[in-house]
């Protein structure tokens, strides 16, 4: 069947990609590959694991919202990648070659200095030494490339980053062996300069995949915003236009439980609509014909028309989108730790190579003897554990909090979180959970039919007051009741027939408030409120912050009252009613003050704070905005996964300071038997050898860090 | 000394070999989804229906 379709549709079959970022496993890969597979029309499916994504081909009579619908169906939510991704960036792709080359040349030429080093004389080691030329010279010029761009853009602008000492290294422990192998001379270095090539590429690779992993992992949560509206045309017929399509005086119509793709003024209808996204109110605003909807605001109640004023650049979060740029750019004028201490280590290991070259003439040596000694201090002071140092610790600990639900975003997160004294929160989404939910209590005082009816009716609604009650029953363990003839009516509620009496599940007539009220007919009526609640362990997670030395306050864009009820109950200070602008600038006189500021926060309206914070952390609910400011990302509830990443930031940065000490400790034994010239290729390949591993095993440590 | 001219070649060919076939995996897309090959092993192939 599947077969004859394929054959038919040959040659109209389209590709579409789906962005699921609920898939975690095996069973889900299969569900959802089967899933759409066993649709008409669909011929294949294939899942990527790693990005989050599948991607479908199909036929012509499909389009990517029934691929949506389908897997709702099955139980994924899925969004239609956005195309702005484009294929994705990957940071590993570019290093693979050059890895599987360096790996291969060193390996064969190791094999022939192996030979060279226990005993071959004469014609044999020529040979030897020539085969190796021929197999490294490109080998290294090849591999190598990554180290020279990097020092060469280092040192074009008067710097000096750990790719300088390396390349110099390489480049010298190259060209001698080239020497040596045409004059017929004893010692060859290729099988160190690649091996060293190999083992900081290990690191690099290391460390790219821990990026391109967070970075998957985000993008998967990203695709999950709004990305257009249903438009309606001039005849009354309504088409879907994406968000960047969309002009100013289109009328869009957004259902309830829809977010607005641009800010516009109503033309038709009123609702309620949850602004906790742009402003952090959690109090949803009544708006009516006439008024200004902001873009990424959630319509609540019911489905109204509104005409467009600004789209894209134009619009509130265009501003809030160049208060970031700025912040961010201070940013990048921070400097690694490695970068930090090649500063220092680099001059340092030039000036010692270039006096034994200067002592060795004075002691009388030629000038060939001395060279050779020079280029042996400089090659055994050749950076590779150092250059291993910081990567392998920050993969190690970034690859267990990923596996505790957090997403490390960059590689000096680490270092900036470490040092971080003091913790800002926003309120709304951060430390509360950012979605209503149903009264605990008022759920416990039903009766167990109303309940189950009250399950049956919300899961037939896709508003969110709905599938938050839905989700609350089924997880209290209730089942949901046998309904017949289900109506959903928007902004009114659900109605349905159960065992012949009428029960809906609507909008309360008089609501202080966020409610929802169950009827049953010849029954009472149930009033279930609804609020916004702190996340589990927000207590435990701040008094854990304060052992650590860091102070909280919250800095929210809530109404004062709302935030003072929060502050109260965590016992902390607070600034409320404070727009981007003004998270920006508390965090800026904190940093004035000496502080180093770590900011929490989700919404659009955090972007700039936390761009210009010193260290910043997303929950994986965020907007788009918050996700992309964002250092670390975690996706669970609970808010204990800060103060765990502080903790998990100060172990890395001390195993990387073990390991700077680790690898000096190996220079400074080293370095008097380099500059005495007993320094063999052979000793370097050695040495070279244990402090990488050294290193190694030492950030293996770290495996626990997240716990 | 005659076997080195014989051996050697052929352990830089076989070497060559794995290379080469190194670069044709990672351009053919086989480093895309490491975490998704490593689980497929575990999707069972046969129809759940019979299960």
């Amino acid at each position: 069947m599947t077969a004859l379709l394929h054959d038919a549709l040959k040659a109209d079959l389209r590709e579409t990609i789906l962005a699921v970022p609920g898939m975690h496993c095996a069973g889900c890969m299969s569900k959802v590959e089967r899933g759409l597979g066993a649709l008409d029309g669909v011929a294949a499916a294939r899942v990527n694991l790693t990005a989050r994504l599948v991607s479908v081909r199909h036929g012509p009579a499909l389009d990517a919202k029934a691929l949506v619908r389908a897997l709702d169906e099955i139980g994924f939510d899925a969004q239609p990648r956005k195309d702005e991704f484009g294929p994705r960036v990957s940071a590993v792709r570019p290093l693979l070659a050059p890895l599987a080359v360096a790996g291969f040349a060193a390996m064969n030429v190791m094999l022939l200095s192996v030979s060279v080093w226990s005993g071959a004389e004469g014609t044999t080691r020529e040979l030897f030494h020539w085969l190796s030329a021929a197999i490294a010279i490109p080998a290294i010029l090849f591999s190598g490339r990554p180290f020279f761009k990097s020092a060469w853009s280092a040192l074009k602008q008067w710097q000096t980053n750990m790719d300088v000492p390396i390349s110099i290294g390489i480049l010298v422990a190259t060209g001698l062996s080239l020497y040596e192998v045409v004059t017929g001379g004893r010692h060859a270095w290729f099988d160190g300069a690649l091996m060293l090539i190999a083992f900081l590429l290990i690191g690099r690779v290391l460390d790219a995949m821990m990026r391109d992993k967070a970075r998957a992992g985000v993008d998967a949560l990203l695709s999950q915003a709004a990305q257009g509206a249903m438009v309606v045309g001039h005849g009354g017929e309504l088409a879907w236009v994406e968000a960047r399509a969309l002009e100013p005086g289109m009328v869009m119509r957004v259902a309830a439980g829809e977010r607005l793709a641009a800010d516009g003024t109503i033309l038709q209808g009123t609702s309620r609509f949850d602004q906790a996204l742009l402003t952090g109110e959690t109090v949803p605003v009544a708006l009516g014909e006439g008024e200004l909807a902001l873009a990424g605001t959630l319509n609540l109640d019911a489905p109204v028309d509104v005409t467009v004023s600004a789209a894209g650049r134009d619009t509130t979060l265009a501003e809030i989108a160049r208060l970031m740029e700025a912040a961010s750019q201070a940013r990048s004028k921070y400097v690694r730790i490695a970068d930090k201490a090649a500063r220092l280590y680099a001059p340092a290991v030039h000036t010692l190579a270039a006096l034994t070259v200067v002592g060795w003439l004075l002691a009388g040596a030629s000038l060939y003897q001395a060279l050779v000694i020079g280029v042996a201090v400089l090659i055994i002071t050749c950076p590779c554990a150092l250059g291993l140092a910081v990567p392998v610790a920050q993969v190690v600990a970034s690859g267990a909090l990923m596996r505790a639900g957090l997403m490390v975003k960059d590689g000096t997160a680490f270092e900036r979180l470490a040092g971080a004294d003091r913790v800002l929160f926003d309120k709304t989404g951060t430390l509360t959970l950012g979605r209503p939910l149903p009264d605990p209590a008022a759920l416990a005082a039903l009766p167990a039919e109303a309940a189950s009816v009250a399950l049956a009716l919300a899961s037939h609604s896709r508003h969110p007051l709905s599938r938050g009650l839905a989700e609350a029953l089924a997880q209290a363990g209730h089942r949901a009741a046998k309904l017949v003839r289900i109506v959903e009516r928007p902004g009114e509620g659900v109605m349905a027939n159960w065992q012949g009496r009428e029960v809906t599940l609507r909008r309360p007539e008089a609501a202080s408030g966020m409610a929802v009220a169950l009827t049953m007919e010849g029954g009472p009526t149930f009033l279930i409120p609804y609020s916004d609640r702190l996340r589990p362990d927000a207590q435990e997670a701040i008094a854990q912050l304060r052992g650590l030395g860091l102070e909280s306050s919250i800095l929210s864009g809530d109404r004062v009252e709302a935030v003072a009820e929060v502050a109260r109950e965590l016992r902390l200070t607070a600034q409320a009613a404070a727009g981007p602008v003004e998270k920006q600038e508390a965090i800026a006189r904190l940093q004035a003050g000496g502080h180093r500021v770590l900011m929490v926060g989700d919404g659009l309206n955090d972007g700039p704070a936390l761009a210009e914070a010193t260290a910043s952390v997303a929950p994986g609910s965020a907007s788009d905005v918050g996700l992309q400011a964002a250092d670390l990302v975690f996706v669970q509830d609970s808010l204990l996964a800060v103060p765990r990443a502080v903790r998990a930031a100060r172990q890395t940065m001390a195993v990387v300071k073990q390991n700077f000490a680790l690898a000096i400790l190996y220079n400074v034994l080293a370095i008097p038997l380099a500059v005495l010239g007993f320094v063999t290729p052979l000793v370097a390949a050695i040495a070279m050898s244990t402090s990488s591993l050294l290193v190694v095993g030492n950030s293996l440590r770290l495996a626990r860090a997240a716990k | 000394m005659n076997g080195l001219l014989l051996l050697i070649p052929v352990a830089l060919l076989l070497g060559l070999g794995g290379l080469a076939a190194f670069f044709w995996a990672l351009r053919s897309g086989q480093f895309e989804d490491l975490d998704g090959a490593a689980n497929r092993i575990l999707i069972d192939d046969e129809e759940d229906d019979a299960a």
